[in-house]
């Protein structure tokens, strides 16, 4: 038998892609989000920040129930998907893309929001007293400023992505191509006894995780002030 | 006498006594609620106490194979039974079918009928939901109805779920119009259900063993023994399941 079967390359396949449509959706959506939350002074940052944050704290399998319930046709968003003529989320890749959306936004906003509020005030209206319009202030000295903060970022929604079950497991429905992810197979053939099958891919999810973490560790030391600190 | 000493000697005596006359009983979910009241019967008959997890019975196979304190485990097939025979974890001609039990088809809005399946072939967007036939014993009984009627081929459109208890969720929240449960879950719920024949399936044997560690566990056989009774057989038979024949 090979090491890794069809079926299971083309989980890492489906995993990878969403992995990196995810991050990139993410990048685009937080960057504005951290960006608003490291300078307002309004009364609604801490309810925004905690929204945001709430994924970290509820079980992945309630969150996934609830997203499965909001997103069916009787649903609010399922609602609203249907009326724009897309039909409903759950059991598509889409869907899982809009789940992961949710359920790794605190990996990316937080450590771009932190990296944002380290740099402060004074590099910003340094570039505005020398001309500098908002767009060109926030392009040309945040942005670059905050480079660490945004690999970072990109890392940790990245492999969080790549991490995620529950979520998956409750709207996904394991369809292969589809919504069966890596750590949905992993499950799937422990469920079935098919044990060697379980430890070949796990041990690519070790091997993953280790590497992914390792260069971020390496990462983070030539970066200090990189925004988000993750055991070391 | 110290303080810690008092709460050391409580404790103590607080564990022998819950140790004596307690069963630790690993159940596969779709039997849990039977079991909670098989379970509630016994207590009040014997005295004893029994303490019940349930999970899918893959999950329990893995644990027990490690040391899992468990007594006696309900499993939702023959198969993890059998092999846990085979490793010698088990006492001893213990192993016994407990229930069969009896596949549905279940919609919450319009009552389904095997016609409903076959708009499967008709209408590439409708989907249907059944547990993971490569582990769970409803979801290979439902492969094989959906076989029987000569839809193999829309296996796009099948949405598995980890045990019947998710594909009755994704049915439940409207995301799929019917899924494959077991009978027991709906029986006397809301919606709608439709009893597939059962000769379009194998039949789903549920086996009981006793593990070994409890082979000399008065409690765990008393209910092993208690199962056997006639009371017993009744509740089994109100949640939905057959009981083999005596």
């Amino acid at each position: 038998m090979p090491f890794l079967t069809d079926t299971d390359l083309q989980t890492l396949w489906l995993t990878l892609q969403l992995a990196t449509t995810v991050t990139l959706i993410l990048l685009i959506i937080g960057t504005p989000i951290a960006w608003w939350l490291a300078c307002t002074r309004s009364w609604l940052k801490g309810p925004v920040a905690t929204i945001i944050a709430m994924p970290l704290v509820l079980p992945p399998t309630v969150l996934g129930f609830y997203l499965l319930l909001a997103m069916g046709p009787q649903g609010p968003i399922g609602a609203f998907t249907q009326s724009l003529g897309l039909g409903t989320l759950p059991f598509s890749f889409t869907g899982l893309v809009v789940a992961s959306v949710i359920y790794s936004m605190p990996f990316v906003v937080q450590p771009l929001q932190n990296t944002m509020e380290a740099i402060g005030r004074r590099p910003i209206e340094v570039a505005a007293t020398l001309g500098a319009g908002p767009w060109d202030r926030f392009f040309s000295v945040v942005l670059p400023l905050a480079r660490p903060g945004f690999i970072t970022a990109a890392i940790l929604g990245f492999a969080h992505t790549v991490g995620e079950f529950g979520v998956v497991l409750m709207i996904g429905g394991s369809i292969p191509g589809e919504t069966r992810l890596v750590s949905v197979q992993i499950y799937d053939h422990v469920e079935a006894l098919q044990y060697p099958q379980a430890h070949a891919l796990a041990a690519v999810m070790i091997g993953f995780a280790f590497f992914t973490l390792l260069a971020l560790y390496a990462f983070q030391r030539r970066h200090p002030g990189s925004g988000y600190k993750v055991g070391i | 006498m110290p303080k810690y000493q008092y709460i050391l000697a409580a404790l103590l005596c607080w564990g022998s006594h819950a140790a004596a006359d307690t069963v630790r009983v690993a159940v596969a979910s779709n039997f849990a609620a039977p079991m909670n009241a098989l379970a509630a019967a016994y207590e009040a008959q014997s005295g004893h106490q029994l303490l019940i997890s349930s999970a899918s019975s893959g999950k329990f196979f893995a644990q027990i194979r490690q040391g899992a304190p468990y007594h006696l485990f309900f499993s939702a097939d023959q198969d993890k039974p059998l092999a846990l025979e085979q490793m010698q974890l088990t006492a001893s001609g213990t192993r016994s079918t407990y229930a069969h039990g009896t596949l549905a088809l279940w919609s919450r809005f319009a009552a389904p009928t095997a016609t409903t399946l076959q708009s499967l072939a008709q209408n590439p967007t409708q989907k249907v939901a059944l547990a993971n036939p490569k582990f769970a014993p409803y979801g290979m009984a439902a492969k094989q109805v959906l076989q029987h009627l000569g839809l193999d081929h829309t296996r796009a459109q099948w949405v598995l779920g980890e045990n019947v208890a998710q594909s009755y969720q994704f049915a439940y929240s409207g995301n799929v119009a019917f899924g494959f449960v077991s009978y027991s879950q709906v029986k006397s719920g809301n919606g709608f259900y439709w009893l597939p024949p059962k000769d379009w399936y194998t039949p789903i044997r549920q086996d009981v063993v006793l593990l070994k560690t409890a082979q000399n566990n008065p409690a765990a056989r008393g209910f092993l023994a208690y199962i056997q009774t006639p009371p017993a057989r009744e509740i089994i038979q109100f949640w939905g399941y057959e009981v083999p024949d005596n």
